[in-house]
């Protein structure tokens, strides 16, 4: 199949042979579990169970609420703890509401929704529901409800689901493991999701470094003549979902649009397993495959992880530290969350932790920029690093907006290269920050001055209807009801001085 | 139990590219056609660009430390001894040393320092050190002399060398006219390119150096292998190098063919003055010129434009130093009107529009 190149990008060390070899093996279950109801984009889940209740393995434990949400299920049989707050995988180390769950060591199932007995004839709805009811979020890290992006077919006209094998952060390789190890498991998934997504074409998408992934995959989707088995070149960050979309197709998503409105819908491979499993199996999203790496774990490895298992748990099972780690990563080294704690839980999101040291960070402190433009050069979003940091420094966040510092998804690529080790990424990360801010305070008074104008509004037309009311009643004993004063007899005055009470108020 | 206290978002990950090692390699590109020249013009030339490497290093350190930065650590960036090193081999080789030192203050104190160091200077500091010499010191700058490689018969010894150097009495048996001046001045006096161009060095000669003219303008073999290096090893880009001599060679090739009596061959103005030093060392200068590859095409077109212009029609028979200093002005702006496309927005900014919707 021919191949579209994508602008920029890097080639750094990828040091996936750490783990690419390693089974996936399952982490025994830790003596607590701490579920947060916040582990995806969108609202909270609503907590369902109190403290001392008796769950089992499966149950929901939270239910999503409002339009972008997913539920939470409890990952093993056992007895709640507590709800209550705890350090959240982020990097303010704030605590978020959990739900903490002692296991029993029963490991006891509930009792699931049937099975799907014939996904390829059931309706969107009944497929989409059963991902809801699942808690299923994006796996990739991003962790989007992934029965919203499944609905995308009811408005959308779609022709392509893309499965997202590119797996092109270093070290990760939990994708890699998923696909070589359960193939049957990934394709009976995304067959699954294009059938509700109406998309007609699936492609799957696997970096060349996977060579054994891409063969089993390869194999287990000959049989069905609508799969694509795709390899794109080794260029980080291919697994970004833009990118992998141009590097397929050669269409470029316009900035503002999704995929989507190009007809092709995204999901990681990891997500499209665990769709195989909601729907054959009625099992929620209950554990993850987690990459356990970096120069400072022990015994790096691929661990099947109970949600809520603390990151201690993970790097006690992988022989501890055998180092002093920098940095303990959430996610890859690039686009990966840096943790405050270890006491943190993991997360549907959560594809690695990494324990880092400084010389796999190679961090050094900033020099002057010497505008050599190789930031320029990587940018995978066609911006320019150097000229938006420059603003960004001096505080000159309108000029750097301007530059498209919104449209930079922190892929990395800019601070990587950099020869004067700029933190360039932190640059963009803070103007974000406040930008979106700014854009948050701007739309609220927008909306409290829309309102305060509808309230004087109403106010007003109140006043006249009592007005014309009470005329209509005076002239009512004696003149006919047809001569009633209409609004235009009431005094100017009158109605400026109600607006001028009102907007006292509504500032008050 | 924490771990660290977060203090930088990601990436945890970066390559291993340094100021220091970028400068570093460009001084090793350099090197051959250093070493062939300081041999090919003997003591004196060695002497003065000893004066001049360590005269940069000296006036860098003396700024750092009036502006209270952090001085040994800056210095070992390696960006002024790159300096000072351009500078002298943009210099006559049997200069006088004051030449290299107050060229060495312009360079380093006005042209750099003055702009706020590393990274934040308009003009490429060598070759202002260089022009304005040049234009206080018409004489100086210009007096040439053959090459007298070490040791060889005739060629100043040490004690010699000093005298040359320190003493200022060049020898005036020794001084030769470089290529591109004696022609201008046969033209001027009325004597046409093509009867001239038969007094100059055959172009094999000035490829490998063995001529009249400044270190680093002779020798073009060695500079273009030290070039190719710095392209191999992605420290440079073909972009500006190619724009340059490209535009270079087309006009001066298509202006002799239109009249061969005034203007020399695209290949005379390739292989002589400073073209490849300027092309491959000196236009590429980071700082000094666009950071995106169009920005650079255009910053190299124009630098071989007006290189030729100045060349033919000023009143300097070499023109490359001016020509980089004129477009190291023009950088911000190239700069602003070459930013790339960003992904999914048209140039202007605005998201591109779906397919099959206008």
């Amino acid at each position: 199949m021919k191949l579209f190149p994508i602008r920029g990008g890097i080639h750094p060390e990828y040091r996936k042979e750490l783990t690419s070899e390693k089974v996936i093996v399952a982490l025994p279950m830790p003596a607590a579990l701490y579920i947060p109801l916040q582990q995806h984009i969108g609202a909270p889940a609503e907590v369902l169970v109190k403290e001392g209740d008796l769950v089992k393995k499966g149950q929901m434990i939270a239910r999503n609420q409002g339009a972008v949400s997913a539920s939470q299920h409890a990952p093993t049989s056992g007895r709640i703890a507590s709800v209550t707050e705890v350090i959240a995988p982020h990097p303010s180390g704030l605590p978020q509401t959990t739900i903490i769950l002692e296991p029993d060591g029963k490991d006891e199932w509930a009792c699931l929704p049937e099975p799907i007995a014939d996904p390829f004839t059931a309706t969107l709805h009944e497929i989409n529901d059963r991902v809801a009811q699942s808690g299923i979020v994006g796996m990739g890290g991003a962790a989007f409800p992934s029965a919203i992006k499944l609905n995308l077919g009811e408005q959308k006209k779609l022709d392509t689901l893309l499965l997202n094998g590119a797996e092109c952060e270093p070290y990760l390789t939990c994708d890699d493991r998923v696909m070589r190890e359960y193939p049957g498991e990934v394709i009976d998934g995304a067959r699954i999701m294009a059938h509700a997504l109406g998309t007609p074409r699936v492609v799957i998408g696997i970096e060349q470094n996977k060579p054994q992934a891409i063969e089993t995959i390869t194999k287990a989707a000959s049989a069905f003549p609508e799969i694509e088995v795709v390899t794109v070149p080794v260029q980080y960050p291919m697994g970004s979902e833009r990118h992998l979309v141009q590097a397929i197709t050669g269409r470029e998503t316009p900035a503002r649009k999704l995929a989507a409105d190009l007809g092709i819908v995204v999901h990681n491979v990891a997500t499209a397993r665990a769709v195989h499993h909601a729907v054959r199996f009625g099992r929620p999203l209950i554990a993850r495959v987690v990459t356990v790496s970096g120069g400072a774990i022990r015994e790096p490895n691929n661990v099947l992880t109970p949600i809520g298992a603390r990151v201690a748990d993970l790097v006690e099972f992988c022989g501890g530290f055998s180092a002093r780690p920098e940095s303990v990563v959430n996610g890859g080294p690039m686009m990966g969350q840096p943790l405050a704690s270890l006491e943190a839980p993991v997360v549907k999101g959560t594809s690695g932790i990494l324990a880092l040291t400084a010389e796999e960070i190679n961090d050094r402190p900033a020099n002057a920029c010497i505008r050599c433009g190789s930031c320029i050069t990587v940018c995978p979003c066609g911006l320019s690093p150097v000229d938006m940091a420059a603003f960004i420094r001096k505080d000159n966040l309108d000029v750097a907006a301007r530059l498209g510092v919104m449209d930079c998804f922190s892929c990395g690529s800019c601070s990587y290269v950099c020869p004067s080790h700029i933190p360039l990424v932190h640059y963009f990360n803070y103007a974000k920050g406040v930008l979106r801010e700014l854009e948050d305070d701007r739309r609220k008074s927008e909306r409290i001055k829309t309102l305060a104008e509808v309230r004087t509004i109403r106010i007003e037309k109140a006043a006249e209807a009592k007005r014309a009311a009470l005329a209509a009643r005076k002239p009512a004993a004696g003149a006919a009801p047809s001569g009633a004063a209409p609004s235009g007899n009431v005094p100017s005055g009158n109605t400026g001085e109600i607006k001028a009470t009102t907007e006292e108020k509504v500032n008050a | 139990m924490s771990v660290a206290i977060v203090k930088k978002s990601g990436p945890f990950a970066h390559g291993f590219s340094s100021v220091q090692k970028t400068m570093f390699l460009v001084l090793l590109a350099l090197m051959p056609a250093t070493v062939s020249n300081l041999y090919l013009f003997g003591w004196p030339a060695i002497l003065l660009f000893t004066v001049t490497v360590g005269a940069c290093v000296a006036v860098e350190a003396a700024c750092l430390a009036l502006a209270g930065k952090p001085v040994m650590a800056t210095l070992a960036d390696c960006s002024a001894i790159l300096t000072g090193w351009l500078l002298a081999m943009s210099l006559p080789p049997w200069a006088p040393w004051w030449i290299g030192v107050l060229a060495a203050i312009f360079a380093i104190a006005l042209a750099k320092h003055a702009f706020g160091g590393l990274g934040q200077n308009v003009f490429n500091p060598a070759m202002v050190g260089r022009t304005v010499m040049l234009i206080s010191f018409p004489v100086s700058m210009t007096i040439w002399v053959a090459p007298h490689p070490l040791f060889s018969a005739g060629a100043p010894g040490l004690l010699e060398a000093f005298a040359i150097t320190f003493g200022g009495n060049v020898p005036d048996t020794m001084s030769a006219a470089s290529a591109l001046g004696y022609v201008k001045t046969e033209l001027s006096r009325g004597i046409p390119v093509t009867q001239s161009m038969a007094q100059v060095p055959d172009l094999m000669d000035m490829a490998l150096g063995y001529r009249a003219g400044s270190l680093g303008e002779t020798s073009a073999l060695l500079i273009l292998a030290g070039g190719l290096f710095l392209m191999a090893k992605r420290i440079i880009s073909w972009h500006i190098p190619a724009s340059m001599m490209g535009s270079l060679f087309l006009i001066a090739a298509l202006f002799h063919a239109i009249d061969p009596a005034h203007f020399t061959s695209g290949t005379f103005h390739l292989m002589s003055g400073a073209t490849f030093l300027g092309a491959f060392f000196i236009a590429t200068d980071y700082v000094t010129s666009p950071v995106s590859k169009s920005g650079q095409i255009i910053f190299g077109i124009g630098v071989g434009l007006l290189t030729w212009s100045i060349r033919n029609f000023a009143g300097y028979p070499e023109g490359v130093a001016f020509a980089v200093l004129l477009m190291n002005s023009l950088t911000p702006i190239i700069d602003q009107y070459t930013r790339p496309r960003a992904f999914g927005r048209t140039r202007k900014g605005e998201p591109l529009p779906l397919e099959g919707k206008p």
